[in-house]
């Protein structure tokens, strides 16, 4: 991580003027110099983020089978004993198929680009009454579980953060980017 | 005269003004004699008070569905009681995922990480003294409007228009922060991260991150409320509202989108040949008639005022139209200045009802030349299945006795 610098030296200053692009009221573009430095530790602890392409994603791992276990205990109350979902929470299983029918219904399984999210949501929202609760392994199997239930992952196999960059979702090609505005005079193509 | 109300030093002028005044007085008293001495005195009203309530007599309210999980639920703005173009912060629509988390101010930091040269944690303090801005700026949830995609219309502006609010926001442009730490080149988004239960999360491209997001502080000349991020939160100008992170804690530049959950499962729009929108970001220009709209009753042919809002998340509101037959003819409405970039624009139109049936709707036009569509244009391009950014004009029906529900 870069080092901290003194907001208040010289080359700083320089450097910030010249970064916010200092005009006529050059004097005004020296730094505020307020906040103070993070330290790596605190971001450490408060970076719970984790990137499409795996970055920070924890040590340890789980298997569907230990997964199953945390999800009776801790998600089948409100998303169902198979993922169908509930009065309480969301489908998280079904749907492969469905998307370009009259009912699509969209899941972890069938809609879904990255397996990424399903760990940072999980670790980060569910469950939904206690979120933050679960550990690191805990998170992993209950992961490994829900790829399970949609025919996206082995029951026997631990899911950590190598194998976990290797599923590819089925819905990975399934979004494009915004084309809008997409009427009138202003659309940017004829009818798709 | 009691003497507070006197100059601490009166000058002689003053002083003899106020001894003629107590003349006049005097003589007027003697002219009406003891006549009012029968009458009951006015009672006096309720004293000066710490926070201010409204009336008892105004009822206006948001609304809200039934649902097992209230604190991932969202309430509506009750549109067609509101005026002009500011919504009250306690009428300001709700969308929450986790409930409203209580944070003490003093407490809270804003960590700001990743790419940038200096990673930087900000107390309120900090962020307080900063040159600050304000400025006028809707909201919207990509969600609203979403039940009028199918034959099932709202019957009113609050269920079918109401995840839609405006407020003045206070705060520091993001822009200023992030050049204080140095943005590296390779940063290309910012992940913003409330401090709600569950740490909602999206990622904000750089574009945007450095032109006109605000890290809002108050909303309407006082403090954010609680439901709309206290202490402290994005304003995303334009921008869907779930971008507009609340109770924001933490900002990290990154060379990725994160692909967050709301991000991916949420907020993405399915499209007939099952391929989905990413990242619609901007919310297109919409308007909705707020008077006569559905549930309403007009008391009697004769004039009435049609009013409503227009907003577009690409600028500013060039032009509302109003038709009152149904479609077959459009005339310009007034627009309340100032007309305000990504802000509600009040628009109004005189309308002299002569008691029969008719079919009102507005549909509105912004600065880049867009207009508003009809909901077929919408359906022919994007199927029934988008369900999100449903910008379509929306038809009232008025009954020949009055009644207004939707067409
Ligand atoms: C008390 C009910 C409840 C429990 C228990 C619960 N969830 Fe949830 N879950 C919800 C709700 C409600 C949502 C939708 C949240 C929102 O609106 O943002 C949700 C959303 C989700 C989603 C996103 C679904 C989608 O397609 O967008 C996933 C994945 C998920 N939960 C996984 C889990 C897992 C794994 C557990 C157990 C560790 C769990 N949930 C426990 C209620 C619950």
């Amino acid at each position: 991580m870069a080092a901290w610098k003194p907001h208040n030296s010289l080359f700083v200053r320089l450097a910030m003027a010249a970064l916010l692009g200092a005009g006529a009221a050059g004097a005004q573009t020296a730094t505020l110099g307020l906040g103070r430095a993070a330290t790596p530790a605190e971001i450490q602890a408060a970076d719970i983020s984790v990137s499409p392409s795996g970055v920070n994603l924890p040590p340890g791992g789980g298997t569907a089978g230990q997964g199953a276990d945390v999800y009776q205990r801790r998600c089948q109350r409100c998303h169902g004993a198979k993922g169908e979902g509930g009065e309480e929470g969301p489908a998280l299983a079904g749907g492969q198929g469905s998307l370009a029918t009259p009912k699509p219904l969209k899941t972890v399984g069938s809609y879904w680009p990255h397996a990424t999210t399903l760990f940072d949501y999980t670790r980060r929202a569910m469950p939904f009454n206690q979120p933050g609760i679960l550990t690191n392994d805990q998170v992993y199997a209950v992961t490994a579980y829900v790829l399970h239930l949609n025919g996206l992952f082995p029951a026997g196999q631990r899911l950590d953060a190598q194998s976990l960059l290797k599923i590819k979702m089925p819905n990975r090609d399934g979004f494009i980017p915004d084309d809008r505005p997409d009427t009138g005079k202003s659309a940017k193509k004829a009818k798709r | 005269m009691p003497e507070r109300d006197l100059p601490r030093r009166p000058g002689r002028r003053v002083f003899l003004q106020t001894a003629a005044l107590g003349g006049t007085l005097a003589a007027c008293a003697k002219q009406d004699g003891d006549s009012a001495a029968d009458q009951e005195p006015n009672r006096l009203g309720k004293p000066v008070s710490d926070y201010g309530r409204r009336s008892p007599f105004e009822k206006a309210a948001r609304k809200f569905r039934e649902s097992k999980t209230p604190e991932a639920s969202a309430s509506f703005t009750p549109l067609q009681d509101c005026h002009g173009i500011l919504t009250p912060a306690s009428l300001h629509f709700e969308r929450h995922h986790s409930g409203v988390p209580a944070i003490d101010p003093k407490q809270h930091r804003l960590l700001v990480h990743g790419l940038v040269e200096r990673p930087t944690v900000f107390t309120m303090e900090d962020l307080r003294r900063m040159p600050s801005v304000s400025r006028v700026h809707f909201l919207e949830c990509s969600g609203n409007s979403s039940g009028d995609w199918g034959p099932q219309r709202a019957p009113d502006v609050q269920r079918g228009h109401g995840l839609a609010s405006c407020s003045e926001w206070t705060g520091v442009l993001l822009s200023l922060v992030l050049g204080e730490l140095g943005v590296q080149r390779e940063a290309q988004w910012v992940i913003a991260e409330g401090a709600d239960p569950c740490k909602m999360a999206r990622s904000l491209p750089r574009k945007k991150a450095l032109d006109d997001v605000l890290l809002a502080y108050a909303q309407n000349g006082e403090a954010i409320r609680p439901e709309q991020g206290y202490p402290l939160r994005l304003v995303v100008p334009g921008w869907e509202g779930n971008l507009n992170v609340k109770w924001l804690h933490r900002l990290k530049l990154t060379p990725e989108p994160y692909m967050t959950k709301d991000e991916t499962s949420k907020y993405t729009d399915l499209l007939p040949d099952g391929k989905a929108r990413l990242f619609t970001f901007e919310m297109d220009a919409k308007s909705v008639i707020t008077y006569p709209s559905g549930g309403q009753k007009l008391s009697g042919p004769g004039f009435h005022e049609i009013t409503g809002l227009a907003w577009s998340g690409r600028g500013r509101i060039e032009k509302v139209e109003v038709s009152v037959d149904g479609g077959q003819t459009w005339r310009p409405a007034a627009l309340q200045e100032p007309r305000h970039r990504m802000a509600f624009t009040r628009f109004r139109y005189p309308w002299q009802w002569e008691g029969g049936e008719a079919v009102l709707q507005s549909r509105c036009t912004d600065e880049t030349g867009y207009t508003q569509p009809a909901l077929e244009e919408l359906i022919a391009v994007r199927g029934m299945n988008s369900n999100y950014h449903n910008n379509s004009i929306k038809p009232w029906k008025v009954a020949a006795d009055g009644s207004v529900e939707a067409a």
